[in-house]
C-alpha cells in the first residue's frame, strides 16, 4: 500500500498544527462558530445530536494492521471503545470531545491517517473495489489512480469551497463494486490499444434527487485525466447552483443544463487549457505510485486446499461461511474474505476495539498485512490462503465477527439514523435489526440468496435506500416514524433506482411486509440461480407491491 | 479596512465607484479607482462615455474570460467574495493569473478570512482586504503549508515535482 515519503508526512502534520490553531481560537471565542464550522468540516468535524463526531478518512478503504490497531486505540481512549465504519469506506467517531480532537489527529497523523476534507463542501475521499488489486475481474488494480487522485485533490486551492461535497469512485471491473453511476464522477478504468484511460461518468448521486450518472467521455488517456477532472471541477465550481443546497451538488447542474450542453461545457473547458496549465505529472511519479501496489509475494498453492476441504467437511457453519463470505482472487488457492461487520442485533458497521485488533492480527498474521473497508461497511481481507481459512474463522467467530452473510440480506446498509445524526427523521438502526431478526436463521439467509436492503433514516440517503434491491426510507409524518418501502434500486453496472411502492408503513410493519416480498421472491423464482433482483426485473414491480400490502 | 499585499500592510490608493455613481476625470481623490465588469466593458465599448478606470472588480458571477483582451492595461482587478463560502473568485483568479498570466495587482475584497488566505495566495491573489485578519495572522496562515500537492497559479513546485 501507499506509504507516506516526507512531503506526504509534512502536509499531515502541518494539518495537525494548523487545525490546533483553529480549535483554539474557536475554544478562546476569536472565531465564531460559523466561520469555524466549514473549518473543522472540512476536517471531518461534525456537531451532531449528543457530541461532536469525527470522521477520519480511509483513502480508498485501505488499511495497514498498524493502522487499524491505532483506530482501536483511539475508539478506547477517545470514545465508547468502538467505531463505526462508513459508506465512503471511511471510520467514525461519535463521542469525541472537540479538545481531544487535535491529539486524535496527531496520533493519527504517526500512523500516515488523517481526517483531511472528510466532510465540508470539497472534494472527499476517492472510494473504490474493495477488491482492488485482488480481483479476478479487474482489468488492473485502480488503487495507484485513486492515490494520485487523493494528493491532486488535498488541499486544491481552487476547490476547497464548492457548491457543495463532491465525491469521486474509481472502478477497474466490469461488475462495478464502487457504485461509480451514483457518484459525482465515476471513473472506469479501460485499456484501448494498449493504452489505460478512463471512461467518465458525471452527475450521478443519491440523497433528495437521486440520479443515475451521465457517459461524458468514453475515453479519456490517463496522463490526461486529471487535466480532465480540472476541467469538470471548474465548470462545477462556475456554474453549479448556490442559492440552494439541496440543488447544489453536480448532478442538478448536469440536469439542468441537459447532457449535451453539459459535455459541450466540460470539453470547451477542457480545450481551452493551456499547455503551461497542464499537470503534466510525470511519467517516473506515476510510476512511483504504482510501485507501491505491487501484488504481495503469494507463494503457489494448489487450487483446492485438503485442510479448509475437511474443515468444511466437519463444520457445515464454516462450510456455510466459505460459500457466502469469499471472493475469488486472482492467484489460484487464494480468495477475499469478507468479515462481516453486520452481525444480528449490531449496528450495522459498528466495530469495537478489540474486534479492529483482532482484525489487524489476522491480516498481520495471514492477509498480507492488507486490510479493506467496503461501501457496504464490511471489511475485507484481500489476500488469504485457502489454507488459513479455518484458522482465521475460528478467531473471527469467537470475537462475534462470524456472520455469514456478505451481499445477503441481513448485511444491510444502515446510516446512523435518529439515534445519532440530526438531520434524519426516523430512527434507522432499530429498524433494520427488526427486520435482521426475521432473517437470522443462516440456511433461510442463505437459501435467499444475494438481496441488498438499505436503510436511510432520512431523504439525505446516506444510507443508500435508493439503490438498495429493497430500499427502506424513514420519513416524519407528524411526528409519528413511517417507513417507505423502494423496489428495484441497484448500485452496479446496471445501475437503477429503486422506486417507492406506496404508502409508509409503521416500524412494527416493516419486518413483516419484507418477509412477505422474500417469501414471494422465493415462491416465483425460475431456480435458487435466479436472484431476487432479476426476479423482480422480470416479474415487474406490480406483484411484489401486492405481497409487500397483502394482509396477514 | 486594512489592504496587505506582498507580507506588509500598505495604504489602498485605490477607491471602488459602484455602478450608477459619476466618473470624473482624474477619480477621487486618490486618482485610482475601479469599476464593476460590467461598466468596465461599457466603457470600453463606448456605451458609457468617461474616463476608462485600470481597476476592474468582479462579482462571482462574473466571467473572467472578458477581461482577457485588457489585462495589460489594468493595474488592479479586485475579485469579491460576498460570503467566503463562495468558491467562485478563486477560479476567476486561476484564470487571469494561470490561464492569461495576468501580472497586475490581483486583490481578494469582501467576505476574506485568515484561513481562506493560503488558498487565496495559491490561486494567485497577492493582496487582501480584510478587517477579520491583521497582518501577523496573514503572514502566519501563509506559511502553514511547506508542501502542495497540485501546480496552481502561485510559484510552489508541487510534491511530484520535488521528488523527481
Amino acid at each position: 500500500m501507499y506509504r507516506y515519503d516526507q512531503f506526504d508526512a509534512r502536509i499531515v502534520a502541518e494539518r495537525v498544527a494548523q487545525f490546533r490553531g483553529q480549535v483554539a481560537r474557536r475554544l478562546s471565542g476569536e472565531l465564531l462558530e460559523d466561520e469555524f464550522k466549514p473549518l473543522r468540516l472540512q476536517n471531518g468535524v461534525y456537531l451532531q445530536l449528543h457530541a461532536y463526531m469525527l470522521r477520519i478518512a480511509i483513502p480508498y478503504g485501505q488499511l495497514s494492521p498498524v493502522q487499524l490497531r491505532c483506530l482501536a486505540e483511539v475508539a478506547r481512549d477517545y470514545d465508547r471503545g468502538f467505531g463505526h465504519f462508513t459508506t465512503r469506506q471511511n471510520i467514525q467517531f461519535n463521542w469525541v470531545a472537540l479538545k481531544d480532537i487535535p491529539d486524535v489527529l496527531e496520533k493519527l497523523a504517526e500512523v500516515e491517517m488523517h481526517a483531511i476534507q472528510t466532510s465540508g463542501n470539497c472534494i472527499r475521499n476517492t472510494t473504490t473495489d474493495h477488491f482492488a488489486g485482488a480481483a479476478q475481474d479487474e482489468v488492473l488494480d485502480p488503487r495507484p489512480w485513486c492515490e494520485i487522485i487523493r494528493q491532486w485533490s488535498t488541499f486544491h486551492p481552487e476547490f476547497a469551497f464548492l457548491p457543495r461535497k463532491f465525491k469521486i469512485a474509481v472502478t477497474a471491473a466490469e461488475h462495478d463494486r464502487a457504485a461509480i453511476r451514483v457518484h459525482d464522477v465515476g471513473l472506469h478504468i479501460r485499456q484501448r490499444d494498449g493504452v489505460t484511460g478512463f471512461e467518465v461518468w458525471v452527475g450521478g448521486g443519491q440523497g433528495r434527487t437521486p440520479v443515475i450518472a451521465t457517459l461524458v467521455n468514453p475515453f479519456v488517456p490517463e496522463n490526461q485525466i486529471l487535466d480532465y477532472l480540472e476541467a469538470i471541477m471548474r465548470v462545477y465550481n462556475r456554474y453549479g447552483r448556490r442559492d440552494n443546497k439541496y440543488k447544489a451538488r453536480i448532478k442538478i447542474l448536469v440536469t439542468e443544463l441537459g447532457d449535451a450542453e453539459y459535455i459541450r461545457q466540460v470539453e470547451e473547458e477542457f480545450a481551452a487549457q493551456r499547455a503551461h496549465e497542464k499537470i503534466d505529472m510525470p511519467a517516473e511519479e506515476i510510476a512511483r505510485i504504482h510501485a507501491y501496489f505491487s501484488p504481495p509475494g503469494l507463494a503457489e498453492k494448489p487450487a483446492v486446499s485438503k485442510h479448509l476441504e475437511s474443515a468444511k467437511a466437519a463444520d457445515p457453519a464454516f462450510a456455510r461461511w466459505t460459500r457466502v463470505n469469499l471472493h475469488p482472487h486472482k492467484a489460484q488457492g487464494y480468495a477475499s474474505v469478507t468479515v462481516s461487520l453486520k452481525p444480528i442485533g449490531i449496528a450495522p458497521g459498528d466495530a469495537t476495539d478489540t474486534q479492529m485488533e483482532l482484525v489487524a492480527d489476522l491480516a498481520e498474521k495471514y492477509g498480507h498485512g492488507d486490510i479493506r473497508v467496503s461501501h457496504a461497511q464490511n471489511l475485507i481481507l484481500p489476500h488469504v490462503a485457502l489454507d488459513d481459512l479455518p484458522e482465521i474463522y475460528a478467531a473471527l467467530d469467537a470475537a462475534g465477527l462470524g456472520a455469514a452473510n456478505e451481499s445477503r440480506i441481513t448485511d444491510m446498509i444502515v446510516c446512523p439514523g435518529l439515534d445519532y445524526c440530526n438531520l434524519a427523521n426516523a430512527r434507522s438502526i432499530p429498524v433494520s435489526l427488526e427486520v435482521q431478526k426475521l432473517f437470522a436463521d443462516p440456511a433461510y439467509e442463505e437459501d435467499i440468496g444475494r438481496l441488498h436492503i438499505n436503510v436511510s433514516g432520512c431523504i439525505n440517503a446516506c444510507g443508500h435506500h435508493h439503490v438498495g434491491h429493497i430500499g427502506i426510507l424513514g420519513v416524519d409524518k407528524k411526528g409519528e416514524e413511517f417507513y417507505q418501502i423502494l423496489l428495484g434500486g441497484r448500485a452496479d453496472e446496471k445501475a437503477a433506482l429503486g422506486t417507492i411502492v406506496g404508502p409508509g408503513l409503521k416500524a412494527d410493519e416493516v419486518p413483516g411486509a419484507i418477509h412477505r416480498v422474500v417469501e414471494f421472491y422465493r415462491t416465483q423464482r425460475t431456480s435458487k440461480d435466479e436472484k431476487f433482483i432479476d426476479t423482480l426485473e422480470r416479474l415487474g414491480h406490480q406483484p411484489f407491491q401486492e405481497a409487500l400490502y397483502a394482509a396477514d | 479596512m486594512p489592504l496587505i499585499k506582498n507580507g506588509a500592510e500598505i495604504a489602498n490608493e485605490w477607491t471602488f465607484v459602484p455602478d450608477g455613481a459619476v466618473l470624473r476625470e482624474g477619480g477621487p481623490e486618490k486618482g485610482k479607482v475601479s469599476v464593476s465588469l460590467a461598466r468596465f466593458l461599457g466603457l470600453k465599448q463606448g456605451q458609457e462615455n468617461g474616463p476608462l478606470p485600470d481597476g476592474v472588480r468582479l462579482g462571482p458571477a462574473d466571467t473572467a474570460e472578458d477581461l482577457e483582451p485588457y489585462l495589460s492595461e489594468l493595474s488592479l482587478i479586485e475579485v469579491d467574495f460576498p460570503r467566503y463560502t463562495d468558491g467562485r473568485g478563486y477560479s476567476q483568479a486561476q484564470l487571469l493569473r494561470r490561464r492569461y498570466q495576468y501580472t497586475g495587482e490581483l486583490r481578494a475584497v469582501g467576505h476574506v478570512l485568515r484561513d481562506q488566505i493560503f488558498y487565496m495566495h495559491r490561486s494567485g491573489f497577492d493582496a487582501y482586504v480584510t478587517r477579520r485578519a491583521g497582518l501577523s495572522e496573514i503572514v502566519e496562515a501563509l506559511k502553514e503549508y511547506s508542501v502542495v500537492y497540485q501546480p496552481a497559479a502561485d510559484t510552489s513546485p508541487p510534491a511530484f515535482r520535488r521528488r523527481s
